[in-house]
């Protein structure tokens, strides 16, 4: 049977093609360069889920193909793709996403000018995204995880005539740098230490997950570790993630593809590839446990005290990774993968009818909104969803997935799972918040607020579907999609104390926030007049940045201000001395040169007479 | 010997004062009888060497003739190029001669 796999590599080529024809043809390709993007990603998806069907069906095998890139002696890189359960499941959801941002932003980006270069970002990101989720390789991986770096850089600062934009975009490419150096040594060492130097993912699971001992322990520590710097940079986990809430600055859209579903995903993808590395290491399966529980926790409670709608979403997003991670870390590769599955559907949800709610109207601080849910039905609906969802409240699709993550990680320490839980409290409560100050009450700021045209509101209908039923393929009952995604991996049954414990988290935290919010029968400074420091500690996000910058920017600036001066005057300075003494030279020749025929006498005469006191010495002495 | 010193002195003496001359003054006119001076002094050296010198013969005396002829002559050379060129410039300042100089 001839196996469509053999064409995956037409998924990432199809938006390639599409970024190509959209920069070749400038920015006078307009609207219908847009719907180029639109009918490229429309082409990803179809083929996606052509190769899934084909992976359901159970006949295909799991397919690679590569080609020697560079060869040098017994020297070889190789670039190519690997066609798997997981990189397919990968491949739907990102040409999925990709997809429905594309549609939705033909709504959004309508006034833009820029809206074909817009296209031409998203399909040049897409495409990157998808090589990056087919790569077979680590080298493959990081080529294309440059290049989704790169595109996140671009699209951040997509308004760049804003200077928050142009900080925002420069400080989400040098914060995720640094992880990305952390990759770039993993994988040197990685290539350094492996039999053959070989760097396929297939060739590092034989190495580390069934023979064990032919790399030591403490490189195999090292290289788990710097793998998850560079996942920990790309996907906003403490003490890296500054830079996603900042990059919530970029075009709503971007952030529900770039900032939420997809390429912050790639960490925990990038660790579920690698993971043979984590299990050789107890210690590095402890730090990733730690940082995901943490970052959980951390970012959930920023997200409490955020008035900016994509704010609050992008700490979201931080803490829910967060989640992924802990599953990672206690080691649920399918806990991780499905939370990663369901969120990147109601999140994507949540941050396009978000976008659906600032296009109305026109600002993105919730306490000027109000009252939107009797204008905006279908967004209020949909983001309704997305919020239960992402609430952990059954049905809906995080309910499960949340499950599984809790279920590993009471299994491995309950502190985790009471950290965790706290955690699910928090989401629920800042979910509650933002969906009552914004769809419930009354209006509080503009009131000229109407629903988004359909190309809007489709996407929402679409990923409000996918929010509710994706949750249904591994649930306690049937665990379908661990057994399809990693044949033979242990798995932990959800036990009822998680379910019911997490439920309860989910419902209180709901509960309260409709008190406070929408019923008022708390008071909705309770907690801000008792203690204020630490609403404050909350609203500036326990001062990270501050910290950053007195620990880390101000002092290299202050470095880069001094180079600069040692640059002006000591190197420049050097430079000037040599070009300024040779144009002085030559100024004092042309007083040599001056026409005046006694002083050419005087100085032949001069010269003379030097020339007879040096014979005469001679003789003399 | 004591002749052929005091010759020699005499000459450089003649000969420093034509090179001073040459060296100082302004006018192309004064400059030209500074020349003149020290190739006399050079006669007078020529003439010297010829009565008194190591091996005293006629060849310096016909030599100075030579000498003053040619002097003669780049006189009159050097008064015409004085005479055009202050038909010119209305100047005969050495000092104001600096057109090599462009």
């Amino acid at each position: 049977m001839s196996s469509l796999a053999e064409y995956a590599w037409l998924v990432p080529v199809f938006p390639a093609a599409a970024f190509a024809v959209l920069t070749a043809m400038g920015r006078g390709a307009g609207r219908g360069g847009a719907w180029i993007g639109t009918l490229a990603s429309l082409a990803s998806l179809v083929l996606s889920l052509m190769l899934a069907g084909q992976r359901l069906s159970g006949t295909a095998v799991e397919y690679s193909n590569h080609f020697d890139w560079i060869r040098a002696g017994g020297f070889t890189l190789s670039l190519g793709y690997e066609v798997t359960n997981l990189t397919v499941l990968m491949l739907v959801v990102v040409s999925l996403v990709s997809f429905l941002v594309n549609l939705y932003s033909h709504g959004y980006m309508k006034d833009d000018e820029r809206i074909s270069t817009f296209f031409a970002y998203v399909a040049l990101f897409s495409s990157s995204m998808l090589g990056l989720v087919l790569s077979y390789n680590l080298l493959t991986m990081y080529i294309f995880w440059e290049l989704v770096g790169v595109c996140s850089f671009l699209l951040v600062g997509f308004y760049f005539r804003k200077p928050e934009a142009k900080a925002a975009a420069k400080k989400a490419f040098i914060v995720t740098r640094i992880g990305d150096i952390g990759l770039l040594i993993a994988i040197l060492l990685l290539f350094w230490y492996m039999p053959n130097h070989s760097l396929d993912f297939t060739e590092i699971h034989n190495v580390f997950g069934t023979q064990t001992g032919v790399i030591s322990m403490g490189i195999t520590t090292l290289i788990a570790l710097l793998i998850f710097l560079g996942a920990v940079g790309k996907s906003g986990q403490f003490p890296l993630h500054v830079w996603l809430p900042d990059a919530m600055e970029g075009p709503t859209p971007i952030s529900a593809l770039i900032h939420a579903a997809t390429m912050v995903a790639a960490g925990v993808f990038l660790v579920t590839r690698t993971f043979d590395i984590f299990e050789a290491s107890q210690a590095a399966m402890t730090t990733v446990a730690v940082i995901g529980a943490f970052t959980a926790i951390f970012a959930a409670t920023i997200g409490l005290a955020q008035n900016d709608i994509k704010r609050i979403l992008a700490y979201s997003t931080v803490s829910q990774l967060g989640y992924m991670m802990l599953a990672l870390g206690v080691g649920s590769e399918t806990g991780a993968m499905f939370h990663l599955f369901t969120h990147a559907f109601f999140k994507a949800l949540l941050f396009l009818g978000a976008g659906s709610v600032i296009h109305a109207v026109h600002t993105q601080d919730i306490r000027e909104m109000g009252g939107l849910g009797r204008k905006m039905k279908i967004t209020a609906g949909t983001f309704g969803i997305g919020a239960l969802a992402l609430s952990g409240i059954p049905p809906f699709a995080g309910f499960w997935s949340k499950d599984a993550v809790l279920a590993a990680a009471l299994e491995a320490n309950p502190i985790y799972f009471i950290v965790g839980v706290i955690a699910a409290f928090f989401t629920a409560l800042y979910m509650a918040r933002l969906f009552f100050l914004v769809f419930a009450g009354s209006p509080r700021g503009a009131s000229h607020a109407h629903e988004s045209p359909a190309v809007m509101t489709v996407p929402l209908l679409v990923l409000a579907v996918l929010a509710v039923i994706a949750g249904f393929v591994q649930t306690p009952f049937s665990e379908w999609f661990g057994e399809w995604l990693f044949p033979g991996a242990e798995e932990e049954h959800a036990s009822v104390l998680v379910i019911v414990v997490s439920i309860v988290a989910g419902l209180l935290g709901i509960y309260l926030g409709w008190l406070i919010y929408a019923k008022g029968s708390v008071r909705r400074d309770v907690v801000s007049s008792r203690m204020p420091g630490l609403v404050r500690l909350l609203e500036r996000k326990y001062y990270v940045d501050e910290l950053y910058d007195l620990v880390f920017v101000r002092p290299l600036g202050g470095l880069g201000k001094l180079l600069n001066v040692i640059d002006d005057y000591v190197v420049d300075g050097a430079v000037r001395v040599v070009g300024q003494s040779a144009s002085a030279i030559g100024r004092l020749n042309t007083r040599l040169q001056s026409g005046q025929l006694q002083t050419y006498a005087l100085t032949a005469l001069i010269g003379l007479v030097i020339l007879a006191l040096a014979i005469a010495g001679r003789r003399f002495w | 010997m004591n002749m052929l010193a005091s010759y020699l002195t005499l000459a450089a003496v003649l000969f420093c004062i034509g090179l001073y001359g040459v060296i100082t003054k302004r006018n192309a006119i004064i400059v030209l009888l500074s020349v003149e001076l020290m190739l006399n002094a050079v006669n007078l050296n020529l003439i010297a060497f010829a009565k008194y010198g190591v091996q005293p013969s006629i060849t310096g005396q016909i030599f100075s003739l030579f000498t003053m002829t040619v002097a003669a002559a780049e006189a009159a050379v050097g008064v015409a190029i004085l005479v055009a060129v202050y038909r010119s410039r209305a100047s005969v300042n050495v000092d104001e001669f600096d057109e090599l100089r462009r």
